[in-house]
């Protein structure tokens, strides 16, 4: 053997022997670490949300001061990003490496995700059929996630190959908040209604919901269309809107996207062509529902409405306020309504976790832990007393709408 | 003689045959009634005057930008993809000159022209030397390299600069509409000429008091005067002036150039001086006809002007002018009289159909004659 190439061989086992030791002097007591990760989009607009699920989620764990089972387990977390520099919003391919990459890592037994309704569909199967490792969601709200769509047979079934259902969310799903938003566009005096989305999953999904929703209760819809994610403006579209409903503009458009698909470039135009937003109302789903969304905007955005799943903060349960007030002392104001969301699937994670101790489980087997998140039942969490259905869905239905006033979203009704 | 020409008659005709048949066949999805368009051109012909001067603004602002393109490509035979990014700096640049000087909360006609004044000259400048600056950086050593290097290098400048973008649209110290949401959100560029304009006690809509019921805004108007002239002086500098016969000298033959004592490098760099300059000031232009600034607008902008430039012929100035307008009144139209799911989809098979029929773009290519 080269003499240089032995020396440093040696010095590296010297090293290796010299840090194990010096890891097995440092932690005694030897808890086995049980690994939880999130996959967030955290490059590109919605990073104003996802940084607040994270903050919340971190915030849990501080409360619990990261350990399970009387000390038996270290929890470890990770915040992963599913976005993208080169699409700055969720990337497909980022998301399905996320989900293989935790596949891969038996340490894992929680993945807290997606965001975006599109990057669940791909995570799901993957990580079904790795255990199952359970999935929790804090936002994803597409209904055909849990809900198989009559129109769409065996979709739903398609994304989950073992057939034992691995993800849950603690959001209501959009078959309540596009039939709430449709009710709640109609109580605003609006007979007619113009609908756009984003063409993805999360949006298309609210917008079609909407749709159907606004035919049955009467409402006269009077086109659907996808937009362009990415274009420099929309003014020609607009100018086509301000005309559509017999030479007139609709009494209302509703828009089923998210920001980070230029929500605010399309108000602007709207604003530009039609006016304010009284004269020609503009609602949208949670997916704008964020400060990122008006700062985009700026003064143009005063009157838009934007339902949000559950209760405005500070009509939470006590455990909710109190979670707003450890958050706010350690983060800063919160404004954001998802954070509460994200702290709520730390919540379940931790809960799996203990249940599965209790009843004398393994919690780093993840078919234990999925059961477990299934099983959780009348839960007393920071949104109320809530149970998760066979499907995974929360039994919460509340719809809570905000509307833009003096550069902020503030609460002005809650209807089921 | 007779017969290949026949031949060759008859292979193109298949092909267009082919591409209607397509059309037909996939037409009335994606919106192509020709009825329903007839019947909503003929209810509101002015709207069709609308779109017009939607595309022609949105065209000029693309045309600027895909001169950058062309013109590096007529030189060096390079895709400089961070093209599109420096447009972007430039919208934050001119966003942050304007809030430097105070114009953003001036009401003061004066000093918001002499704002929008300094703001074009800073973003101008700034850009031009940004762009020429990655030219030294991450081109100037590839240039005999391999073609493929020099591209790969270009995407990694795109990436840097679209992520000194985001930092730059989290600096809220500079611009205080930035707000606190961090860089990744769009921002606001406020509508400086509306402000102004109505400052002055005049409507914006040019056409208001006239009675037609059309929108000619001062925005309008701006992007493209402000595009004609910037042409205008690009073309004439091209062909009237010393460095522009050496650019169009360099473009045509490198080393015969060098042989009769031009200096290469600078000729270089002054093209990527001048089309930084004008992506500088597509981004002025573009953040006050759109009001936007996100660090994210680049790409796309970017995408579509090299589409342009593709479409009108590379290397061609001309025909990125061309194409650039072209692109503009298609997305227009399509967004008014056909469903916008479909507009990108229209935009780019376009491009493949004029490529197909016509392989060096509708001007055809000027990258000088050794290709």
């Amino acid at each position: 053997m080269n003499k240089r190439l032995f020396a440093l061989l040696s010095v590296l086992v010297l090293a290796s022997l010299m840090l194990a030791a010096c890891g097995g002097g440092a932690a005694p007591a030897a808890a086995t670490a049980l690994k939880i990760v999130s996959s967030l989009p955290m490059t590109g607009s919605s990073l104003t949300q996802t940084q607040t699920i994270v903050n919340a989620m971190q915030l849990r764990l501080e409360q619990v001061k990261n350990s399970a089972c009387g000390g038996k387990y270290v929890i470890e977390y990770e915040a992963w990003d599913d976005a993208s520099a080169a699409l700055g919003k969720w990337d497909p391919a980022v998301e399905t490496e996320n989900a293989n990459k935790a596949a891969a890592d038996k340490a894992i037994i929680a993945y807290l995700g997606t965001f975006n309704s599109g990057a669940a569909k791909l995570s799901i199967p993957i990580l079904n059929a790795s255990g199952p490792l359970t999935m929790i969601s804090p936002a994803n709200t597409n209904p055909g996630l849990t809900k198989a769509d009559k129109d769409l047979p065996g979709v739903t079934d398609s994304y989950y190959p073992t057939k034992v259902r691995s993800y849950s969310r603690v959001v209501a799903a959009d078959d309540i908040q596009g039939k709430v938003a449709a009710n709640f566009v109609k109580s605003l005096g609006a007979k007619t209604v113009y609908i756009l989305d984003d063409q993805e999953l999360y949006g298309k999904g609210v917008a079609d919901v909407f749709e159907a929703t606004a035919k049955e209760i009467g409402m006269t819809v009077v086109g659907h269309e996808g937009i362009d994610p990415k274009a420099a403006d929309y003014k020609a579209l607009m100018t086509k809107i301000s005309t559509s409903n017999g030479g007139k503009a609709p009494d209302a458009i509703y828009v089923g996207m998210v920001v980070d698909n230029n929500a605010s470039q399309l108000l602007k135009d709207k604003v530009a062509i039609m006016g304010d937003n009284e004269t020609v109302k503009y609602v949208g789903p949670d997916g704008i529902q964020t400060q990122a969304f008006i700062d985009g905007a700026g003064d143009v955005s005063a009157g838009v409405y934007a339902s949000v799943a559950g209760v405005a903060l500070d009509k939470l349960p006590p455990a909710g306020l109190q979670f707003v007030k450890d958050y706010e002392a350690k983060y800063g104001k919160l404004t954001e309504p998802y954070a509460v969301y994200g702290y709520e699937t730390m919540n379940i994670a931790l809960k799996a976790i203990e249940d599965v101790c209790a009843a004398g489980g393994n919690p780093t087997d993840r078919a234990a832990i999925n059961s477990a998140v299934f099983a959780i039942k009348d839960f007393g969490g920071a949104l109320g007393t809530w149970s998760f259905d066979a499907n995974g869905d929360t039994t919460l239905t509340d719809m809570t709408f905000y509307q833009v006033k003096d550069g902020a979203y503030v609460p002005v009704g809650t209807f089921k | 003689m007779e017969t290949t020409r026949k031949k060759f008659n008859w292979r193109r005709f298949l092909i267009a045959a082919l591409v209607l048949y397509i059309v037909l066949l996939i037409g009335p999805i994606v919106g192509l009634d020709i009825p329903v368009i007839y019947a909503a051109v003929k209810a509101n012909p002015l709207q069709l005057v609308q779109f017009l001067i939607i595309g022609i603004s949105n065209g000029a602002i693309i045309a600027i930008i895909a001169l950058g393109y062309t013109m590096v490509y007529g030189i060096i035979e390079l895709i400089n993809f961070a093209h599109g990014d420096v447009y972007m700096i430039g919208v934050f640049t001119s966003l942050t000159v304007l809030s430097v000087t105070g114009t953003l909360e001036s009401k003061d006609p004066v000093r918001i022209v002499f704002g929008l004044i300094l703001a074009l000259i800073v973003a101008v400048v700034f850009c031009a030397i940004l762009n020429a600056t990655i030219e030294r950086l991450a081109y100037r050593r590839l240039r005999n390299a391999p073609r493929l290097a020099p591209l790969i290098s270009a995407i990694g400048m795109s990436f840097i600069i679209e992520n000194i973008g985001l930092m730059w649209a989290a600096q809220a110290w500079l611009v205080p509409s930035f707000g606190t949401t961090g860089g990744a959100s769009q921002k606001v560029f406020p509508d400086m000429l509306g402000i102004l304009f109505t400052s002055m006690g005049w409507n914006v809509n040019l056409l208001a008091s006239s009675g037609i019921a059309l929108r000619l805004t001062i925005k309008d108007v701006l992007v493209i005067v402000l595009a004609v002239i910037l042409m205008t002086a690009l073309y004439l500098f091209v062909q009237r002036t010393r460095l522009g016969k050496a650019m169009r000298a360099t473009a045509q033959n490198r080393d015969a150039a060098k042989m009769l004592g031009i200096d290469i490098d600078w000729v270089i760099t002054a093209t990527f001086l001048i089309g930084g300059g004008l992506a500088g000031a597509a981004g002025l232009m573009a953040g006050l006809y759109n009001n936007t600034a996100w660090w994210f607008m680049g790409f796309r902008a970017g995408l579509q002007s090299f589409t342009a430039a593709v479409l009108g012929g590379i290397g061609n100035i001309a025909g990125g002018m061309l194409g650039g307008f072209l692109i503009g009144l298609l997305a227009s139209f399509s967004d008014g009289y056909l469903n916008a799911r479909w507009t990108n989809a229209l935009v780019f098979a376009t491009l493949v159909l004029i490529l197909l029929f016509r392989p060096t773009g509708l001007l055809g290519e000027q990258t000088g004659q050794k290709a």
